[in-house]
């Protein structure tokens, strides 16, 4: 109440200026810098873990090899697993969340822009950590999936579960922060107009999969927790010895680990069904049914955990149950198929990169579900369970699936985000050379996986015969490989070259094609008002085609949030934490302490900044 | 220039076609690999393989109908630039409920086959069953036969004809147990009984390995399921029993030794065997190297809970190093002088084994067959 428009005006000339350097970087708390930051990140992670995975694939290029030894086979399809799930496709999936969502409901920033950067702070310093453990040749080696009581002291005294058990709480912190804020972003921040039935379905499916984090990465959080206790307090809940049971770490892992396979996949089917009506130039078909399909996809997603323990001798009943929710989950997803079909039925398809990624992203992904029915039926996955067969499954789903798609969503919303289109023919030849070299790579696995050959083994005897397949596997994956080596190429030409893509390079249908490519730093000159779904197409029918250039503005008026380097510090805090609880008994104890008031400190800063207290008053900045 | 585009495009899908119609002739081969799923040698493993084929004739059907649709709209709906707005359609009901309604009834044709497998492979069998206890152990199996009293490792015979009943548990952490022409998994948990059961077909040697990851030899951590007739398995089970310690009274211990070798010696080794010196020097190298701390040399009455397998008949076995390793004389006295070579982390020390101390082990066990 005590701040004058003069002081309002100091703030935002503050907030506006600084735009480049290091620092900068470091402090922001814009949503789109966050995104590139994530995206950044994740994409490194990514990198390294197709890397781990080139590894692997060396090493069962031939019968009996000695390429690795065991325990670096170990430790590398671990990494692989670890990171692509926490430290590839959720946050590259992150980075879409954070530019795209206030862009398509019309907001300025997320809810939350500080608890923004913590996240992505967390986030990194997780990854950086988990990778660490590299350096100290303790990478964790039990598998991602950690099955106790493998993970027990006894039979883990190194370090390497330690660092996989505090990377994913550091992660989770992340994860949960996210969680929160797109949760409460998506439910105040919409602009006028924007009623949740016409949010753009990358939003629907990307609040849909926030509600899964808040609900399962508890579950991880707490079953961490209990084997952080077994290992450090000698406590026994998942040793049989004391009394404990090992099938509990099971039920509690999937009970986390199912939904977040829909976590992994959620964010693609959003993205795929923002890509298909623009590029064949028809609404969405079947939005509603698209929602809902996608929440009862959600909600399944927690009663058919016990499916991935088909194996352990549940009984009758409920190998029955399991079995069933398994099956049902074929129906929405079948209907989710059929509508991105249904959309490109009649339409006038423009082959764009994007297009041809979203559409393989649909003929790869009905492959990678037509397996998992047959593995929904326990006589047979007795059979199928922990073999290359899953191992084909679920690249199915989470390569020809999330990556596809969010490779689609990369050539799509990179004009928007950087304001440079990326070459179509180098798009097209990275298409292809992914196209064939994932097929190539996944599609022998589940012939060798029925065939006999289990997952994470470090090699196979030469007379099981499986070693015609894995050359053919191994021969793919550098196919793979060299498809991203192409996109890397592209991405470092187009970055030296112009910037020369317009707002609407696409004719695209939603609230981002309307601003500047890239969009100024308060995203809307003027908040937009909506009045149906493709609100974008809708204006531009009214005004008889294509919209001139849209202006920045120059932002005067507008408050945006002054960048803030508190997050940085309560996200070295937190991780303190849990690095603290793997040093040893001395010092220990004060490095929790150290790292608990670092937390606090940083935490009690954030509260009382200045720059934003004062624009809390109702009248005070026009947040909104 | 537009058609010229669709002939390259049509070049660039006939490559993966091919080379997924090579992969398919390939692998639809199922004779080429032993381990194979896809060829059933018993009651239990027909249930799922019968399921596993309706689930994927049906899979297949959908897999060609919907990529079918899917490559018509590719090809039918391609547009240009130019080209009017096409129709803008929101959705269809009726098109929506059909295309609900027809998954769920397929995945109702699936279920029913599904569910009555899930109360089969859950049945408990009756009859004269054979009961084995399948003991998992990092990096080997177990195997007991509770109604003979006799142990053996890494090579499971069991009778042509006759359903067995394995009960399972495991001394360390979760493996899983996978005889893949004979039966789906079964994990094996420390401290909690799981069940599995089968009544094989024909006889012959088959194998199988563990299918949970278990730690850093999960990969080495396999088994062989040698299937005989029933006269050859009463024969075997007759001849494990008589590897005892031998009756003291038979065979009065030499003076000087201690009881360890009475206790190590199995009496079906063979006279002329014994009367090999090289014999008689792994004899006391199997006492001196601590070998008889981990390993025992009876079938019957064997001590339980030791940490590696029992080797009483290992002479006969076709592998060893948990079922990997053919046993040849080299494998063998490799496989004394360098375990941690072979099988890196393997629980058996390297003992200093000369190789003229691993010949005379080598002659000791291979008399115990």
């Amino acid at each position: 109440m005590a701040t004058t428009v003069l002081d309002q005006q100091r703030a935002h000339a503050g907030a506006h200026a600084q735009k480049t350097g290091l620092w900068s970087w470091l402090t922001t708390v814009d949503h789109k810098r966050i995104g590139i930051l994530y995206g950044t990140t994740a994409f490194f992670f990514f990198l390294l873990g197709g890397l781990e995975a080139l590894l692997i694939r060396i090493q069962l290029a031939r019968a009996d090899n000695n390429f690795l030894s065991p325990e670096t086979y170990n430790q590398l399809f671990t990494m692989h697993g670890t990171s692509m799930i926490f430290l590839a496709i959720m946050p590259l999936s992150a980075m879409f969340f954070n530019f795209m969502i206030p862009l398509m409901i019309g907001a300025r920033d997320v809810a939350f822009p500080r608890l923004n950067a913590f996240s992505y702070w967390v986030f990194l310093l997780g990854g950086l950590f988990l990778n660490a453990s590299f350096l100290f040749g303790a990478a964790p080696d039990q598998g991602w999936y950690g099955y106790a009581n493998l993970t027990s002291r006894q039979f883990s005294p190194g370090h390497n579960v330690d660092f996989w058990n505090m990377g994913l709480q550091i992660l989770g912190v992340a994860s949960l922060a996210a969680g929160v804020n797109f949760f409460v972003t998506v439910i105040n921040m919409r602009t006028r107009g924007m009623t949740m039935m016409r949010m753009p379905m990358f939003v629907w499916m990307s609040f849909i999969t926030q509600i899964l984090i808040l609900l399962a990465f508890p579950v991880i959080t707490v079953a961490l927790i209990l084997l952080i206790f077994d290992r450090f307090f000698g406590t026994h809940f998942f040793v049989p010895a004391g009394g404990g049971d090992p099938l509990l770490w099971q039920h509690f892992f999937w009970v986390f680990g199912h939904p977040e396979v829909y976590i992994l996949v959620l964010p693609a089917f959003g993205i795929i069904s923002e890509i298909l009506p623009v590029f064949s130039r028809k609404p969405l078909f079947g939005y509603a049914a698209m929602v809902f399909s996608g929440a009862f996809i959600a909600f399944l997603g927690f009663g058919v955990w016990s499916h991935h323990m088909f194996t352990t001798g549940m009984g009758p009943i409920a190998d029955t149950f399991f079995s069933l929710t398994t099956m049902l989950i074929a129906i929405p997803t079948g209907v989710k198929i059929f509508n991105w079909m249904g959309t490109m039925w009649g339409g006038s398809i423009q082959y764009r990169t994007p297009m041809y990624f979203a559409v393989a992203f649909i003929a790869m992904f009905i492959i990678g579900g037509l397996s998992g029915v047959m593995h929904a039926s326990p006589p047979a996955d007795l059979q199928q369970n922990d073999t290359y067969f899953i191992v084909a499954h679920f690249h199915y789903v989470l390569f020809g699936g999330s990556i596809f798609a969010l490779t689609a969503g990369a050539y799509y919303w990179w004009p928007k985000m950087f304001g440079r289109l990326l070459d179509e023919k180098l798009g097209k030849v990275h298409f292809w050379l992914m196209l064939i070299g994932f097929n190539l790579t996944f599609f022998p696995m589940h012939l060798v996986g029925l065939h006999g050959m289990p997952r994470r083994t470090y090699t196979y005897p030469k007379e099981l015969n499986f070693e015609s397949l894995n050359q053919l596997e191994t021969l793919g994956s550098f196919i793979l490989g060299l498809g991203f080596l192409v996109f890397l190429f592209n991405i470092l030409k187009t970055t030296r070259g112009p910037r020369n893509a317009p707002a609407d390079p696409w004719n695209g249908a939603t609230l981002e094609w309307a601003i500047p490519s890239p969009p100024p730093e308060w995203n809307f000159a003027e908040t937009p008002v909506v009045h149906g779904r493709d609100p974008l197409w809708e204006l531009k029918r009214q005004r008889g085609g294509r919209l001139p250039e849209p202006s920045p503005g120059t932002g005067a008026g507008i408050h945006i949030p002054p960048p803030s380097y508190w997050p940085l510090v309560s996200a070295i805090g937190v991780t303190g934490i849990f690095v603290a609880l793997m040093m040893s008994p001395k010092w220990g104890p004060w490095g929790i302490i150290v790292a608990i008031s670092l937390t606090f400190f940083g935490i009690y800063n954030w509260l009382f900044e200045k720059g934003y207290s004062e624009f809390t008053t109702p009248q005070g900045g026009g947040h909104h | 220039m537009h058609s010229r585009n669709a002939a390259a495009r049509l070049r660039a899908e006939l490559v993966p076609c091919l080379c997924l119609l090579v992969l398919a002739v390939a692998g639809c081969s199922p004779e080429r690999y032993p381990q194979t799923a896809l060829l059933p040698l018993s009651d239990f493993a027909r249930i799922g393989d019968h399921v596993q084929d309706q689930t994927f004739y049906w899979a297949l059907g959908v897999f060609v109908l919907v990529e079918g649709a899917l490559l018509y709209a590719i090809f039918r709906f391609r547009g240009r630039p130019d080209d009017p707005e096409p129709r803008q359609i929101h959705g269809n009901t009726l098109v929506e409920i059909i295309w609900t309604v027809i998954p769920a009834l397929i995945l109702a044709a699936i279920a029913v086959p599904t569910v009555k497998g899930i109360f089969q492979v859950n049945g408990t069998p009756e009859g004269n069953l054979l009961e084995v206890e399948v003991v998992g152990h990092q990096w080997w199996w177990e195997f007991r036969y509770p109604q003979y009293g006799i142990v053996t490792a890494n090579e499971l015979v069991i009778p042509a004809g006759r359903t067995v009943h394995f009960k399972e548990n495991s001394v360390d952490v979760i493996h899983s147990w996978w005889p893949p022409r004979f039966a789906g998994k079964r994990d094996v948990f420390p401290g909690r009984e799981t069940r599995i059961w089968f009544k094989a077909d024909s006889t012959g040697l088959y194998p199988g390995q563990c299918a949970e990851f278990c730690g850093i030899q999960h990969a080495r951590m396999a088994f062989h399921v040698r299937s005989e007739t029933p006269e050859a398995f009463e024969a075997w089970a007759a001849h494990m029993q008589t590897l005892g310690a031998p009756k003291p009274a038979a065979a009065p211990a030499p003076a000087g030794t201690d009881s360890l070798r009475t206790a190590s010696s199995g009496a079906n080794v063979q006279q002329e065997s014994q009367a090999d010196p090289l014999f008689a020097q792994g004899e006391t190298l199997f006492r001196n190297k601590g070998c008889i701390g981990c390993h025992s040399l009876q079938a019957k009455g064997a001590p339980t809970a030791l940490i590696g397998p029992n080797l009483a008949n290992v002479g006969s076995r076709a592998y060893i190093a948990a079922g990997w390793l053919k046993n040849t004389d080299e494998n063998l006295e490799a496989w004394i002088q360098n375990p941690q070579a072979l099988k890196k982390g393997v629980l058996m020390p390297n003992l200093g084994v000369k190789p003229d101390e691993a010949k005379a082990l080598r002659a000791y066990l291979r008399a115990h067959k």
